[in-house]
């Protein structure tokens, strides 16, 4: 059993897995200044923020947050690369830099993965992540023009490929598109995926989670997270989840529907509850723990995690509070049509 | 969750250029916000998917595909369907497919160009992510004959799942050509097509079949009854053989039994290709029918050419009562006796009613509209049997019914009457609030068959207890039926029929009062029937009983265990404080807010709207329905039939214990409300209404909302027989009062309190509730129990201000009315109490300043 695909499904047969935390929450606690972020790589731009570029000036600070949720009990764990493409890059004048950056990040993150598997023999896995960048396919920035578009598919897919080559390139089992926002953003993610694959000529597993911008479970776009499994299952994800958002009580119901939905993992890895007046978040460990346990009972995840906000010590509680439940068995989905607008439609087939 | 799965997937053809004129003209002249309302229209009238082509000469297709995709993904009402990207042309299928999120349709792929293209072209749409037609069309041509088209089919299916294409996202276009040619190699085209959809079906699992109807009738353009005939036809015959997807307009679409029977014979014979001179015969036929606007038009004049009998047989089907009475009379003088007229062509009418609505071919509203005419028939010939002193129509039974004492709603229980007399039943109905005394009393006196009894709020279920004691006290034995909305079977058996003798059963909805009502009246069935049910209800009871029900915590845990609300987020105060009367809201203001699911629901036509208009099934009933509201609704704005009277106010308050107690004009009033009490898991708090309110001091607000003035609108419809129309306004009028309390609320809520003043929401966000805060309403889960109610209307005025009262039961009068509870609390939101304990009822009875034994009546559905 030599894929990853392969080596996910049996571990997840096995138990509930565990994926990492923040990454932005951890790095804001190194206090680091610019010209730490800038190194001595000459750019013009100020660095200060380009969380990204840490794997090529202080690497060391991924390494040791990546070590310190391996440590608290991730299985998974993802790259330090929410903003490194081309799109977001460019905020920072370093967009000439998005291949180094990956590369770099998936090695990191590939290298502790490795030596915490090496030492107790556990499988671990490298999900390279890529986010949704600051742009849109499916929504207008202009009032005034619904049709305009600030980039097209095209080009969004071209970013994603240059991210994806290189994170593979660096080691990674996954490709995370993550944080989905605009579903038809992710819909051109896969299809870097899938081309990536295609020149490997071999298949790159896909995870895929969404987030939801309002409480009735849809995301910016518009989707439900039934129209969203039905826009994406093409996709053969992995794992399908929810990640952002808002804390785990408000992800509760979507989490259920989800779960009943989905013939793959779920994964779902909430903030640490909802930003309190400012901007912080303070949902205890154990409280997150407590939330998401409720769905481990129901047997309704394969994989939890945290998102912003979450800590090793996150991890660690919940890694705790779910030891020993069973893991979700995957259903069994009828074969049926399953068409999407921003809602489900499904035809008896 | 997962939407109902459809029969046959109507696919909207007006946003392609190549089938509508009118979208056509407004792309060529780049008025695309026209041509996005085109959609929205589409929609908005059931299209489930919606194809867009822009394959036409002169356009650049590829930028009109990209542009007006773009546009309809910023309407949501729009988006919220899949879209069937058509073209010819591959380079403009895969531009669209960089615009549509979702799962969208590719219209077409085919083997034309070899198998290389077409799998290139299939991986593609995988990769997208999308559906695909695949068209029966290979290197040779296109497909004509069965054959041909199985053979190309089944071809393209095994390369697709080759390759890994799901099945399930195989939709085939076997292609629908014109018959009625002239050209007898093209007679065949359509038995061809119908015998492939079955062959194609068989031997390619999971796939769907679809085709474009309107290339069928091309030789009939221009004749649009004929048309449409031909494709309805088509579709009859189409549809068991496995077609299950079309683009269609579903509006242009004729009921096959309401096509005029010639010319549905004439179609039939076309279609099926019965004999060579069938397409001759129809294009002579087709004439006749050219320039009448509306098949049913034609039928209009052809069914007043059949004999009475069938007149009058036709008239009851079709729910038409223009002719009734003049057929009726004919009818009479025809026959010896007046009474024979009901109890031969009438009744044999209202049989075929009976069949095709026992049989599901027919539907409630239809129904209705056929004891409409009955009714009509009947009170003509009522002066006659009179005067002739003869005895009344024997029908099969008499059913006595009533809506019980205390409660006024009888909307289920006309529905149920209705459909009782069109089979046959003889019924009295004693109308609304009906005190056991009289309900036994005209048992009696008209020696009837059974009783039933109908009730919407939960103290009905009470009453109902109430006479069925009584029925037993009387020493009666007939049959005793319970329907209504918060009846339940478990409730039946665990209270009612324990305290009657007799048979008692409940009623589940109007389609199962037909088969119950006759069961209980034959010789043959009845024993073994009433035997069935017992034991049925018994082992309701037994469950009961052996079932442990989820434990209850001491009333002093489970107040320890309440929500914690964070009152730092509290709302303000309000922006205007105390009493606001509304005389006289805008119904046309309403009527956009309407909630129509619930009312077609009242009609036991299930489905959500809108798409329930285009449900497979029902549409065609839900959509005359709708008509026949929207007319309605038309004349009740414009002559202002009804008048919309509510009231709201805020008050200060503050929280004691489970209590909050409200300071109004005359002093404070206090309020006692419920505390769930069923155990809980950790970190689930038993919550109470109170628990939302501050006790250091807070705001809350109380509506009442009634719809006035159909008094003399029902009298009028019952002076007409006309319970269709009577029906109808009552079940508006309820939409009307809960259009009422939404729009309200959104007043309060951006307004009169105004914590929300930036609140956007749409119909259907109001419709899913998704604001801040609430309005529970005394009988309703969080708030049980109905007697809150007069405190409430007392703290309002509702009764002086607003015309709005109570019965002894606390339903409120007018009918249509809601009223309730605001709180403004961010956390707020609705919860069932459920059980409570004798712990809780004692105290609660302390609280209420009432005796133990009132406070159990009132609370006994919510006791173990």
């Amino acid at each position: 059993m030599t894929n990853a695909r392969d080596r996910l499904f049996a571990e997840a047969a096995k138990r509930i897995l565990m994926t990492d935390g923040a990454f932005g929450t951890e790095i804001q606690n190194w206090k680091l200044a610019e010209a730490d972020y800038a190194g001595d790589l000459g750019l013009t731009h100020d660095q200060k923020g380009n969380n990204d570029i840490l794997a090529l000036t202080k690497p060391e600070v991924p390494r040791i947050i990546t070590e310190s949720y391996l440590k608290a009990g991730s299985d998974i764990v993802s790259t330090n690369t929410f903003s490194a493409n081309k799109i977001s890059q460019a905020d920072y004048g370093a967009e000439a830099l998005v291949r180094e950056i990956n590369v770099a990040s998936a090695r990191i993150a590939r290298e502790c993965a490795d030596a915490f598997e090496a030492a107790d023999g556990r499988p671990r896995f490298v999900a390279g992540a890529i986010g949704p960048t600051n742009k849109t396919l499916s929504l207008s920035p202009d009032v005034n023009d619904p049709g305009f578009r600030e980039i097209d598919f095209d080009y969004l897919k071209d970013v994603y490929r240059e991210q994806v080559d290189a994170l593979i390139e660096g080691g990674a089992d996954f490709i995370l598109i993550e944080t989905v926002f605009d579903t038809l953003n992710a819909k051109a993610g896969v299809m870097a995926v899938i081309e990536a694959g295609e020149a490997l000529g071999r298949e790159v597993p896909i995870m895929l989670s969404m987030t939801l911008t309002d409480l009735s479970g849809r995301n910016l776009s518009g989707h439900t997270v039934e129209a969203f499994w039905h826009a994406v299952r093409h996709a053969r994800p992995v794992t399908i989840g929810l990640n952002c958002s808002f804390g785990a009580e408000q992800l509760r119901p979507h989490v259920a529907t989800l779960s009943k939905l989905c013939d793959t993992l779920i994964m779902v890895y909430p903030n640490a509850g909802l930003p309190n007046e400012l901007g912080a978040y303070d949902e205890a460990p154990v409280t997150t723990a407590g939330l998401v346990r409720d769905w481990a009972e129901q047997r309704q995840v394969n994989i939890l995690g945290g998102c912003c906000g979450s800590t090793p010590a996150h991890i660690r509680a919940i890694a705790e509070a779910v030891a020993g439940l069973p893991p979700r068995p995957l259903p069994v989905s009828p074969v049926q049509t399953r068409l999407a607008g921003l809602e489900p439609f499904t035809m008896a087939a | 969750m997962t939407n109902p799965t459809p029969i046959f997937v109507n696919v909207g053809e007006r946003t392609n250029v190549t089938g509508s004129a009118k979208f056509k003209k407004l792309i060529m002249a780049g008025d695309y916000t026209a041509a996005v309302e085109i959609a929205r229209d589409q929609v908005e009238n059931g299209a489930q998917v919606i194809d867009v082509n822009m394959d036409e000469g002169l356009l650049d297709a590829h930028h009109a595909m990209t542009t007006f995709l773009k546009l309809i993904q910023a309407e949501p009402d729009i988006a919220r369907v899949p879209v069937m990207v058509d073209s010819s042309k591959w380079d403009v299928i895969e531009a669209g497919l960089k615009c549509v999120s979702g799962k969208p349709i590719v219209n077409s792929i085919s083997m034309k160009e070899g198998e290389a293209q077409f799998l290139s072209h299939a991986r593609k749409c995988m990769a997208y992510g999308a559906a695909v037609v695949v068209m029966a069309f290979d290197e040779v041509g296109q497909a004509d004959t069965k054959d041909r088209k199985v053979e190309i089919c089944e071809r393209a299916y095994k390369l697709l799942t080759g390759i890994g294409f799901p099945p399930e996202d195989i939709i085939f276009d076997p292609n629908v050509f014109a018959v009625a040619t002239g050209i007898e190699e093209h007679d065949n085209y359509a038995v061809d097509f119908i015998e492939a959809c079955r062959e194609i079906k068989a031997r390619c699992p999971h796939v769907h079949i679809s085709g474009g109807l309107s290339n069928l009738s091309f030789s009939f353009r221009g004749n649009e009854p004929v048309r449409r005939a031909m494709h309805s036809v088509f579709l009859y015959h189409a549809i068991p053989a496995g077609m299950d997807m079309g683009i269609v307009n579903a509006g242009q679409l004729d009921v096959y039994d309401a096509i005029d029977p010639e010319l549905r014979t004439a179609c039939e014979d076309v279609i099926l290709n019965r004999d060579p001179g069938a397409g001759e015969r129809l294009v002579a036929l087709a004439e006749r029918f050219r320039g009448t606007d509306a098949v049913a038009e034609k039928a209009a004049q052809e069914w007043r050419g059949f004999e009475v009998r069938k007149r009058l047989e036709y008239a009851l089907v079709k729910g038409i009562d223009a002719y009734v009475v003049e057929d009726t009379e004919e009818m009479r003088q025809a026959m010896d006796r007046p009474i024979e007229v009901i109890e031969g062509p009438l009744m044999d009418g209202m049989n075929v009613v009976g069949d095709l609505f026992g049989s599901g071919k027919m539907f409630l509203p239809q129904v209705v509209k056929s004891a409409r005419v009955m009714k009509k028939a009947v009170a003509h010939l009522l002066p006659y049997i009179e005067a002739a002193k003869e005895p009344g129509a024997k029908g099969k039974g008499k059913v006595v019914m009533a809506t019980v004492k205390g409660d006024v709603h009888d909307i289920g229980k006309n529905i149920v009457g209705v459909v009782l007399q069109c089979n046959g039943f003889e019924v009295v109905d004693l109308g609304v609030m009906v005190p056991w005394t009289k309900i036994l009393e005209a048992a009696n006196e008209n020696d009837a068959d059974m009783i039933g009894l109908s009730g919407l709020i939960t103290p009905s279920l009470d009453e109902m207890v109430t006479v069925a004691e009584e029925m037993q006290r009387a020493g009666m034995a007939m049959p005793l039926l319970i329907g209504g909305a918060t009846t339940s079977k478990v409730h039946t058996a665990l209270r009612i029929a324990p305290a009657y003798k007799g048979p008692v059963v409940h009623v589940l909805d109007a389609s199962r009062a037909v088969g119950v009502a006759t069961t209980l009246v034959s010789d043959t069935q009845r024993d073994a029937y009433v035997d069935k049910i017992a034991d049925e209800y018994e082992a309701v009871r037994r469950a009961r009983e052996g079932k442990g029900q989820s434990e209850l915590i001491p009333i002093e845990q489970a107040r320890a265990n309440g929500f914690k609300a964070d009152f730092a987020i509290k709302p303000p105060a309000p922006v205007q404080p105390g009493l606001h009367v509304f005389d006289d809201w805008d119904l046309s203001d309403l009527r956009e807010v309407i909630d129509w699911t619930p009312f077609f629901r009242s009609w036991e036509l299930a489905g959500n709207f809108p798409a329930i208009l285009d449900d497979a099934v029902v549409g065609e009933s839900a959509r005359s329905l709708y008509e026949d509201a929207q007319a309605m609704l038309d004349t009740i704005v414009a002559e202002k039939w009804l008048t919309a009277r509510g009231v709201a106010a805020l008050w200060p308050c503050r929280r004691e214990g489970d209590d909050v107690v409200v300071s109004g004009d005359d002093g404070e009033t206090r309020f006692p409300f419920l505390r769930q009490q069923i155990a809980k898991r950790e970190g689930r708090p038993n919550m109470c209404l109170a628990d939302f309110i501050d006790p250091a001091g807070d705001w809350i607000g109380g509506f009442a909302v009634g719809i006035h003035g159909i008094d003399d609108h029902i009298a009028r419809f019952k002076a007409g027989h006309d319970d269709y129309q009577d029906i109808l306004l009552k079940a508006l009028a309820d939409r009307f009062a809960e259009a009422f309390a939404e729009r309200l609320h959104q007043h309060v809520r951006t307004t009169l309190w105004g914590y929300a003043a930036g609140e956007q929401l749409d119909n259907e966000a109001l419709i899913r509730e998704q604001y801040r805060g609430i309005r529970p309403a005394p009988g309703y889960p969080a708030c049980p129990d109905h007697s809150a109610k007069p405190m409430l209307f007392e703290l309002l005025g509702a009764s002086a201000k607003v015309g709005l009262t109570l019965t002894e039961s606390f339903a409120m009068l007018p009918t249509a009315a809601v009223s309730g509870f605001y709180f403004g609390h961010p956390d707020a939101s609705y919860f069932g109490v459920a059980r409570v304990g004798r712990d809780q009822l004692e105290d609660y009875a302390v609280r209420r300043g009432v005796d133990l034994r009132l406070a159990e009546r009132w609370l006994r559905p919510n006791l173990d």
